[in-house]
């Protein structure tokens, strides 16, 4: 899986799930056979994963909402490491 | 903080139509203990029960679980729980029809198992003819959109076709094969002496899933469980008991695993008398193996144990008869030497003995 350029557009495999666990009080990633524990950054990030936005503009949104620069590195090792296990796919 | 349930697994029943002689039933699944199955109303409570409890995967498995009319109902309350709901089967005689039914009711994920690469293997171990059942059932699978797991027990009749399984799924689009080596409990601990590999079909096999996995990638998951015999340490049994997983069988036991109910020195609650909650907070059978305050030596003081968790409670009590030691495939156990025992010689092929309800109360009549 090669790492995300800035003008690529992830979003999630069609078999995985962002769903609440209200008992441990997070957000999580379903999938076959397994799941991934979400802090509130990362679920915000798969929030906006909508098969619409680039990476460059779930950038751009999460710098607005928080007043914050430099967050394309974090956010693009954070999907990277979800295509890895092939939950997150980059498109055009 | 205390460990809450992620994994629940819903034996829906044990009737089946295939009659597999590597079964993870137990031996008297035929038999009074397993006769009088849990209603839709009973299932729909034990999944609501589940997810209050933490649950987040569910499996819907059997026996043949789409024998139950009622499933569609219970995919429906389980998707509505928010649950990641897995179907579990044979695919015999599953049409497209029920398996839209299925989707729309929200169903997340389908494992078919296929016996062998091909119909005359995968017919001849499966005891009934399916494999044309189960390519259809693949293709609709896909169709629909499902996520699809291609589901095979290996052993030493099935071993030389991994490869060929292999690409098998990957033709068919799958997302997932799950290669799992035989594990000797139920109908395979029975049939171990016909079902044991060979070291040299296993370092086959190994080899040609590290292949396919460096080419596949991504794009199909190659899941491999260990042929834990053949293994120097056990496995990390359920990921330690009572700490993320528990079976609910056809008539409402609960198990700390699939294979548990097997162990007579403890005793199993039913969700007809107590909630899910109680039995994983307060019942016998998930406390007496939870932590590590019952390992004996050499679990106790072996830096492993926070890995392992001493292997598996079921194991040692088929093998040691005893589940409070040590997993005997640990090359540490006292008891490694019953391990060796069954892989001392390299055997004829010798004949199994088919899971079927007639066979079941036969050897549960005999004890």
């Amino acid at each position: 899986m090669s790492p995300a350029t800035a003008a690529a557009v992830p979003r999630l495999h069609a078999k995985a799930r962002l769903q609440r666990d209200e008992v441990r009080g997070r957000e999580v990633l379903l999938y076959p056979e397994g799941l991934v524990g979400l802090n509130p950054t990362g679920a915000e990030i798969l929030a906006l994963c909508d098969g619409v936005r680039s990476l460059a503009d779930i950038v751009a949104t999460l710098e607005r909402r928080y007043g914050v620069t430099g967050l394309e590195r974090d956010v693009a090792a954070f999907l990277d490491g979800l295509a890895g296990k092939g939950l997150v796919l980059y498109g055009p | 903080m205390d460990p809450k349930p992620l994994w629940l697994l819903a034996e829906l029943t044990y009737k089946c139509p295939l009659q597999c002689p590597y079964c993870s039933n137990p031996l008297d699944f035929a038999g009074p203990r397993f006769k009088r199955e849990l209603s839709t109303d009973e299932w729909c409570r034990v999944f609501r029960e589940a997810k209050t409890l933490g649950v987040l995967q569910l499996g819907l498995s059997g026996g043949e679980p789409t024998l139950r009319p009622d499933l569609e109902e219970l995919v429906r309350t389980a998707h509505g729980l928010g649950l990641y709901t897995s179907l579990i089967t044979s695919a015999f005689r599953l049409t497209r029809e029920r398996l839209a039914g299925l989707k729309a009711a929200g169903l997340d994920h389908v494992q078919i198992s296929v016996q062998g690469a091909d119909a005359e293997l995968s017919d001849e171990i499966a005891g009934t003819a399916s494999y044309r059942d189960k390519i259809a059932a693949y293709h609709y699978t896909r169709e629909l959109g499902f996520p699809l797991t291609v589901n095979v027990v290996l052993h030493r009749r099935n071993l030389h076709q991994v490869e060929a399984l292999i690409r098998l799924a990957e033709s068919l689009g799958a997302e997932r094969i799950e290669l799992a080596n035989t594990q000797f409990y139920g109908w395979a601990l029975h049939n171990r002496d016909a079902l044991m590999p060979t070291k040299a079909q296993l370092a086959a096999a190994w080899r040609v899933v590290e292949r396919e996995r460096a080419r596949l990638g991504t794009r199909l998951e190659i899941v491999w469980v260990l042929p834990d015999y053949h293994e120097e340490f056990p496995k990390p049994c359920m990921g330690g008991w009572g700490r993320a997983y528990m079976t609910v069988t056809p008539a409402g036991e609960v198990w700390p695993c699939h294979a548990a109910g097997r162990i007579t020195t403890l005793t199993f609650e039913n969700v007809r008398d107590h909630s899910l909650d109680w039995i994983w907070e307060h019942s016998d059978a998930f406390n007496r193996f939870r932590g590590d305050g019952w390992m004996p030596e050499p679990c106790r003081s072996c830096p492993r144990k926070a890995q392992d968790f001493g292997g598996c409670r079921c194991q040692a009590f088929l093998v040691a008869g005893d589940a409070g030691v040590t997993d005997p495939v640990c090359s540490l156990s006292p008891h490694r030497h019953l391990i060796d025992a069954a892989l001392a010689h390299e055997r004829e092929p010798e004949e199994w003995t088919y899971r079927a309800a007639p066979a079941s109360r036969a050897l549960a009549g005999r004890g």
